[in-house]
C-alpha cells in the first residue's frame, strides 16, 4: 500500500512542479499581466465549474468508471435556472435546489443503471449526454441573459482579498478578487480531499478500482460504491452547473461543450488513471490550473487561434500520459 | 412426439434469442414496423431527377441507407478497435476533418475556391489515406506499445485533430465546385444509387472476404479475450492492436472522402461532428462488450442502420434536429437495459417460473 502511495504522491509533485514552472516561465519571460495576482486568481474564476465538474470526473475515474455526461449536464442546469429565474420568476434559493436536482437525478439514473445493471459506464453516460443536451434545447432553444436582479447582485459579488492587488496606470490600488464559485470549488476539493484520504467510503473507491474482485472479497459492497461515485459525480455536475450559470449569467445550448472531455483531461494531467485504483484530488486541482494557463500563454504569445490552443493542451496530454506511463512501468518493473 | 418437436422449436427461438445480432434486428424491425404503421408510403422508393439531370432513386430508405454509410463504414473499424484494445478511438471524427482536409488540400491546391481539379482524384484519396493510416498508426503505438488506455491515447488527437485539419488549409474553408469531386459523396453519372450506399457495400464486402480468408478475426479475439495468453500462443499482441488501429486509420480515409465528397466543402469544427459517438454507440448497439474480446462486425453494421433509422424517423415525425440527442438517448437506454446480463438473467428466471407454473 505504501508503494502504491509514493506512486500517486510522486505523479502528483511532477504535476505541481510542471504547474509552478510553467507559471513561473509565464511570469519571468512574458511578464506584463501575469505578473499581477489578479491574473492568478482569474485562473480560480474562470475555472471554478470545470474544477468541480474535474473532482466528480476523477471520483469517477478512481473507481475505474467513466461518465461524460457531465458537460451536458451543466449546460441543462445552466438553461433550467435561466428559464427558472427569468420566465417563471423563481428566486435564486429555488434555482440552487433545482441545480443540485437535477444534478442528482442525473448521478442516481447513472448510477442504478451502472452499478445495478451492470451496463457499460461509457454508454449510460453516453446517452446521459445525448439526453441533456436534447433537453436543454426543448426547454429554450436560444441562448439569453438571466436579468433577475436578485441573481445579478449574487453574480457580481466580488470576495477581495485584503493585502493583494495591483496598482493601475493612474496608481490607484485595485484589490484583488475572488467569485463566490471559486469557495464553493475550493470546498469541494477540500471536502473531496478528505473523504478520499480518511473515509471508509473513500477508501473503497480506491480498492473498488484497483480491482473489483479483491474489494468484494474484503467485504466491501462494489455495486453501492460504484454507484455512490456517479451519484456524487452527478451531483458535483449540478454543483458545477450552478457555478458555471453564476460566472457567465445565461443559459444556453452549447454551453460547457467539451467540458467533459476538458474535465477528463484535467483528471489525466492530475494523475489520475482511467483504469483506475488511482488518482489524486488536489491533483486535479493543479490539471485544471495548468490546462488554463497553458491556454493564458498560448493567447499571450499572440497566437490567439483557437487551432494554437488546442495543438498545445494535446501536446500537453501527451506530455503527461508519457511520464504516467513511464512512471507505471518503472512501478511494474519493481514489483516483478 | 409433440412434446420433442415443441422443445426443439423451443430450442430455435431460444438460439435466435441468444445470437448477438438479435437485439440490434429486433429494434431496426419495430423501427420499421413503426414507420410503416405511422406512414403507409414511408418505403416507397421513387426515381427522380439528381442536381446533374440523371435519373436517380429517391425515398426514405435511399435516404437512410445513404446517410449511414459513413457510420457503417466506421464501425466496421471500430469493432476491431474495441475488440482488440478494449478500449475505444475518440479521435475518429477529428481524424475525418483532417482527411478531409487533406483531399481538399490538394485538390484545391492553394485557392479558396475553384471550379477544377489541381490533381487527379485518386492522388487525393491515396493521400488522404495515407495520412489517416498514419494517424492511426500515431494512436495505435500509443495503445500497443505505450500500452495508453485507448480513450486517453485518442484524446490527444481528439483534442488537436480539428485544429491539425485547419492548419493544413491555412486556416481557409476550401470549396472545389468540380463535379466530379460530388461523384462520391452523391451519385455517379448514370448511376441511380447514390454513390456512398456502393462504397459501403463494397466496403462490407471486403470485410467479409478479409474476415474470411484470414486470421485477422480469430487473432484479434484472441488479443481481445486475454492478450497474455495469446501472446504464449504465437499471436504477437501489440501487432494485432497496432494494425486494428490503422484499420480504422483507413475506414476512417474512406468516411472522410466521402464526407467531403458530399458538399465539396469543408467545415473543420462541424464537419462529423460526434461521430465517433456514435460509431461506439453502433458498437454497444450491435451487443459487443466494450471491454474488448468477442465481437460480431455485422451486429455493429446493424447498429448503425438502426442510429440511422431512428433519426430519419424522428426528423419526420418533425423533432428538432438539436432535441434529436433527447430522443436517441432514451432509445438507447432502452436498448441496453433489455441487452443489459443482468436483466435478460431475471427475465430468464420469469420465464422459466412462467412455464413452470403452466406445466403445473
Amino acid at each position: 500500500m505504501k508503494k502504491k502511495l509514493t506512486d500517486s504522491n510522486l505523479l502528483l509533485i511532477i504535476t505541481i512542479a510542471v504547474f509552478v514552472v510553467m507559471y513561473s516561465c509565464a511570469v519571468t519571460m512574458l511578464g506584463g499581466g501575469f505578473t499581477k495576482p489578479q491574473t492568478f486568481l482569474n485562473i480560480f474564476n474562470e475555472n471554478a465549474a470545470l474544477i468541480i465538474i474535474s473532482c466528480g470526473m476523477s471520483l469517477v475515474m478512481i473507481t475505474g468508471g467513466i461518465d461524460i455526461s457531465v458537460g451536458a449536464v451543466t449546460s441543462l442546469v445552466c438553461m433550467c435556472c435561466a428559464v427558472h429565474l427569468d420566465f417563471k420568476g423563481g428566486n435564486v434559493f429555488t434555482s440552487i435546489l433545482i441545480a443540485l436536482g437535477i444534478g442528482l437525478l442525473f448521478g442516481l439514473v447513472q448510477g442504478f443503471l451502472i452499478a445495478y445493471l451492470e451496463v457499460q459506464p461509457f454508454i449510460v453516460t453516453l446517452a446521459g449526454m445525448f439526453f441533456a443536451r436534447g433537453l436543454t434545447t426543448i426547454v429554450n432553444s436560444t441562448q439569453f441573459n438571466v436579468e433577475n436582479p436578485q441573481f445579478k447582485a449574487l453574480k457580481d459579488t466580488r470576495i477581495l482579498i485584503p493585502g493583494i492587488g495591483s496598482y493601475n496606470k493612474k496608481g490607484i490600488f485595485i484589490p484583488a478578487y475572488i467569485e463566490i464559485g471559486v469557495v464553493v470549488a475550493l470546498l469541494t476539493v477540500a471536502v473531496l480531499f478528505i473523504l478520499l484520504k480518511w473515509f471508509r467510503l473513500g477508501r473503497s473507491f480506491y480498492a473498488v478500482g484497483g480491482n473489483a474482485q479483491s474489494a468484494n472479497m474484503l467485504g466491501i459492497n462494489v455495486k453501492r460504491t460504484k454507484f455512490f461515485a456517479y451519484l456524487i459525480c452527478g451531483f458535483l455536475a449540478g454543483v458545477g452547473g450552478f457555478v458555471y450559470f453564476l460566472h457567465v449569467g445565461s443559459g444556453s445550448p452549447s454551453h460547457a461543450s467539451g467540458a467533459e472531455m476538458n474535465a477528463i483531461a484535467s483528471s489525466i494531467i492530475g494523475g489520475t488513471m482511467l483504469t483506475g485504483g488511482s488518482g489524486n484530488i488536489i491533483g486535479t486541482l493543479f490539471g485544471v490550473m495548468s490546462l488554463s494557463t497553458i491556454k493564458n500563454i498560448v493567447a499571450s504569445l499572440g497566437l490567439d487561434d483557437a487551432w494554437w490552443t488546442n495543438i498545445t493542451v494535446a501536446a500537453m496530454i501527451c506530455i503527461f500520459i508519457v511520464i504516467q506511463s513511464v512512471v507505471l512501468s518503472r512501478k511494474n518493473k519493481s514489483s516483478h | 412426439m409433440t412434446d420433442k418437436k415443441l422443445s426443439q422449436d423451443q430450442n430455435f427461438f431460444l438460439r435466435i434469442l441468444k445470437k448477438q445480432i438479435f437485439i440490434p434486428i429486433s429494434a431496426l424491425l419495430v423501427l420499421m414496423l413503426f414507420n410503416l404503421i405511422a406512414d403507409p408510403t414511408f418505403f416507397r422508393v421513387e426515381l427522380g431527377i439528381s442536381s446533374l439531370g440523371y435519373p436517380v432513386l429517391k425515398g426514405n430508405l435511399i435516404t437512410i441507407l445513404d446517410n449511414a454509410s459513413e457510420l457503417v463504414i466506421l464501425s466496421i473499424g471500430m469493432t476491431l478497435v474495441t475488440a482488440a484494445s478494449g478500449g475505444q478511438d475518440i479521435s475518429v471524427g477529428a481524424t475525418i476533418a483532417l482527411a478531409g482536409s487533406v483531399v481538399l488540400r490538394i485538390l484545391c491546391g492553394t485557392d479558396t475556391l475553384t471550379d477544377h481539379i489541381h490533381a487527379p482524384i485518386i492522388v487525393a484519396f491515396l493521400a488522404c489515406v495515407l495520412v489517416a493510416m498514419l494517424f492511426g498508426a500515431f494512436n495505435g503505438v500509443l495503445v500497443a506499445y505505450f500500452k495508453l488506455q485507448p480513450m486517453v491515447a485518442t484524446l490527444i488527437l481528439f483534442t488537436a485533430g480539428r485544429s491539425i485539419a485547419a492548419w493544413i488549409n491555412n486556416n481557409t474553408l476550401p470549396n472545389n465546385t468540380d463535379p466530379r469531386v460530388g461523384y462520391y459523396g452523391n451519385f455517379f453519372p448514370g448511376i441511380a444509387v447514390p454513390s456512398p450506399i456502393l462504397i459501403a457495400i463494397l466496403f462490407m464486402i471486403v470485410t467479409a472476404l478479409v474476415m474470411r480468408f484470414t486470421k485477422l478475426s480469430l487473432f484479434t479475439q484472441a488479443v481481445g479475450i486475454n492478450a497474455e495468453s495469446s501472446r504464449l500462443n504465437g499471436i504477437n499482441p501489440q501487432l494485432i492492436k497496432f494494425m486494428t488501429y490503422v484499420i480504422l486509420g483507413f475506414c476512417v480515409a474512406v468516411a472522410g472522402f466521402i464526407k467531403v465528397s458530399r458538399l465539396s466543402t469543408i467545415n473543420y469544427s462541424v464537419i462529423a461532428k460526434d461521430i465517433e459517438m456514435d460509431a461506439i454507440l453502433a458498437v454497444a448497439l450491435g451487443g459487443n462488450a466494450l471491454s474488448g474480446g468477442k465481437f460480431s462486425i455485422s451486429s455493429s453494421i446493424v447498429g448503425a442502420y438502426v442510429i440511422q433509422f431512428l433519426t430519419i424517423t424522428l426528423y419526420r415525425f418533425e423533432v428538432p434536429a438539436a432535441a434529436l440527442p433527447a430522443y436517441k438517448a432514451i432509445v438507447v437506454i432502452i436498448l441496453v437495459v433489455l441487452s443489459a446480463p443482468v436483466v435478460r438473467k431475471k427475465f430468464a428466471e420469469l420465464k422459466k417460473n412462467f412455464t413452470a407454473k403452466e406445466a403445473n
